[in-house]
């Protein structure tokens, strides 16, 4: 993960395709995804955009800013999202449990509306998207260390029907 | 000796509509009477109480069909009084004196014996109309004294509240506080695996008996609060539009959303005088607090930052707001106009401050304290003076006061895949104890007395 990091960064937002590409084949698997295989994701599908675009990004404790990765991840979504326009979606703001209930509920919608004016900079048009924040309400990974909470911590790009 | 039936004079003093269908009460008069003063009297500012050992022997059936609820109105007031950690119920196996008559003077050599420093004696008598007559008398037993006593009438379904009355009546005239056992607690239920909670608004009494549910649990619910009426809730709420705030009417079931916002609305609380809900309305990245006025549906705007500014209280007066914001780049507890305007921070300890509450006697305020990875409950003053930490570990949040502000309830959740029970402890630190709930439950909210 730190070597990704890295690669991004020295890299920069304009050439990020090749280090995205890496970072959603190893890092950005959503944790209870089925493990179907890219192979079998028809192009412009969902499916398409859960496992070869990834669907999410992650955040740091208490922070709402987009790390280098999860740039890259977005500008994946964005280029996805302008191909296939006829999608209108939901941007997902979630927090891990490790806060006040209020304060969750705010720091998801944070979260989202940073995925949300980041897309919305990259050419996505904003009546297409919609926020909404879950706070800790809605856990993917369980248990009581890290490695669940730095999964939790999430804004989740949840397609719509297609219009 | 006098007559247990109470004179006019008494009944104009104590009288008091107790919302119980045809209640009323009215005093028992002494049988004994004394020279003033009492020599059982709790302290209860104090950091260290000594329990009081108090007797209470089965209430009476003043027929064979009413010793049932005499003694489950007994041992309700029992428990009531054990809980609250001031008192300490003598194990009626120790019991000298039966007591069969509770118009006639115990034989208090017997309770002294025991060192039992209070007695408590009561009656139930159905009536011809079917409604339950109960009496009860608190005897000071070492100086041979009534301290006070008590006739209700109530339809009998209210025996319960009945045994509520009585313990705040005890408990009162023992501590000097008022008390608060004749109150509920709104909370959310909790079922399922946590990825997919399934969440439900519950309403119980204070010690966990009749529990009703008032949501299905088809809608994501958080953070109910109680109208000082308690006769309404208001409630956060993930229907199929923006999770908003809703009106819940707890005796009709009628709800309405509080405003139309083309954002999220959320953590909201009433006003003390039941005339207008503060809330959270997220506009963006930040969320500011406003107060929307129920009959005008006027909505003010109260904090205007880039930040997130979230759960206010009000200050039982009404005049001033509590709320916490991380503004300063992280969550701190600040102390606002009702009407808005500059805002004073008032946590400055280590780690940051959330969930702030104020007490409903206005003399403290009681929060959620994050530091180096724990939970704690802790109170300060109003102007952030004198804070003290009550309980602490992973994971402790959102106190609510009880209605006389010296017992808090808040939620525990441990983490993983267990989930959250309630608790209560004590504002000096003392006496935490489980809130009994069928499941996992979180977000208590607790009632202003019912009566």
């Amino acid at each position: 993960m730190l070597s990704l990091t890295r690669i991004v960064r020295s890299a920069g937002l304009a050439a990020t395709l090749i280090a995205a590409l890496a970072v959603s084949a190893c890092a950005n698997k959503p944790a209870d995804d089925s493990m179907a295989s890219a192979g079998a994701a028809a192009p412009g599908s969902q499916q398409d955009f859960v496992v070869n675009v990834g669907d999410r990004v992650f955040f740091e404790s208490d922070s709402s800013e987009l790390t280098p990765q999860s740039r890259a991840t977005l500008e994946k979504q964005a280029q996805w999202l302008g191909l296939y326009r006829t999608y209108a979606f939901t941007v997902e703001g979630h927090a891990d449990e490790r806060g006040t209930r209020e304060y969750n509920i705010a720091l998801g919608a944070r979260r989202a509306q940073a995925v949300r004016d980041y897309l919305a900079a990259r050419g996505v048009e904003a009546n297409r998207m919609r926020t909404v924040s879950y706070g800790k309400e809605r856990p993917v990974a369980v248990c009581n260390d890290i490695s669940c909470w730095s999964q939790n911590r999430r804004s989740v790009t949840v397609l719509g029907a297609t219009s | 000796m006098h007559q247990a039936n109470a004179g006019p004079a008494s009944l104009l003093l104590t009288r008091r509509n107790l919302l119980l269908g045809a209640g009323a009460t009215a005093a028992l008069s002494g049988l004994a009477p004394r020279p003033a003063g009492a020599a059982v009297q709790l302290d209860v500012t104090q950091g260290n109480i000594q329990p009081v050992p108090i007797a209470l022997p089965d209430f009476v059936g003043g027929s064979a069909p009413d010793g049932e609820v005499a003694r489950n109105v007994t041992q309700i007031i029992t428990a009531n009084l054990r809980r609250s950690g001031l008192f300490a119920p003598i194990d009626p196996a120790a019991y000298i004196e039966k007591i069969g008559n509770i118009d006639a003077v115990p034989r208090f050599a017997d309770w002294r014996t025991i060192n039992a420093q209070a007695l408590v004696t009561g009656r139930i008598t159905r009536q011809t109309d079917g409604r339950l007559k109960t009496e009860f008398r608190l005897w000071d037993v070492f100086s041979a004294q009534q301290l006070t006593g008590q006739q209700y009438f109530t339809i009998s379904d209210n025996w319960r509240r009945i045994a509520h009355i009585i313990s705040d009546a005890i408990y009162e005239r023992l501590t000097g506080d008022k008390g608060y056992f004749d109150s509920r607690v709104v909370f959310v239920d909790e079922t399922g695996p946590k990825e997919r909670r399934i969440k439900r608004l519950a309403i119980m009494d204070q010690d966990g008996a009749n529990v009703r549910y008032l949501t299905r649990g088809d809608d994501l619910v958080l953070t109910p609060r109680f109208s000082p009426s308690t006769q309404e809730i208001t409630y956060m709420s993930f229907g199929q539009r923006e999770p908003r705030v809703l009106l819940l009417n707890i005796e009709t079931g009628q709800r309405e959303a509080v405003g139309n916002f083309p954002n999220m609305s959320f953590s909201p609380r009433f006003s003390p005088d039941g005339q207008r809900v503060i809330m959270s309305l997220q506009q963006g990245s930040n969320s500011n607090i406003y107060v929307m006025d129920l009959r005008s549906k006027q909505t003010t705007r109260l904090t205007d930052t880039a930040a997130i500014d979230t759960a206010p209280s009000y200050s039982p007066d009404g005049s001033s707001i509590c709320f916490e914001s991380d503004r300063g780049g992280s969550q701190q507890i600040y102390v606002t106009s009702a009407n808005g305007g500059a805002a004073k921070r008032i946590s400055f300890g280590e780690g940051s401050y959330s969930t702030p509450v104020w007490s409903p006697r206005g003399d403290a305020i009681a929060f959620t304290k994050q530091v180096k990875g724990g939970f704690a409950i802790g109170i300060m003053k109003p102007d952030g003076s004198g804070e003290r930490i009550l309980t602490e570990g992973f994971h402790n949040e959102g106190p609510t006061f009880a209605p006389n502000g010296r017992v808090l309830m808040f939620f525990r959740d441990p983490g993983g895949n267990a989930g959250p029970s309630l608790f209560t402890i004590d504002i000096t630190g003392r006496n935490e104890q489980r809130v009994p709930t069928p499941g996992f439950a979180s977000d208590p909210a607790w009632s202003p007395i019912l009566t």
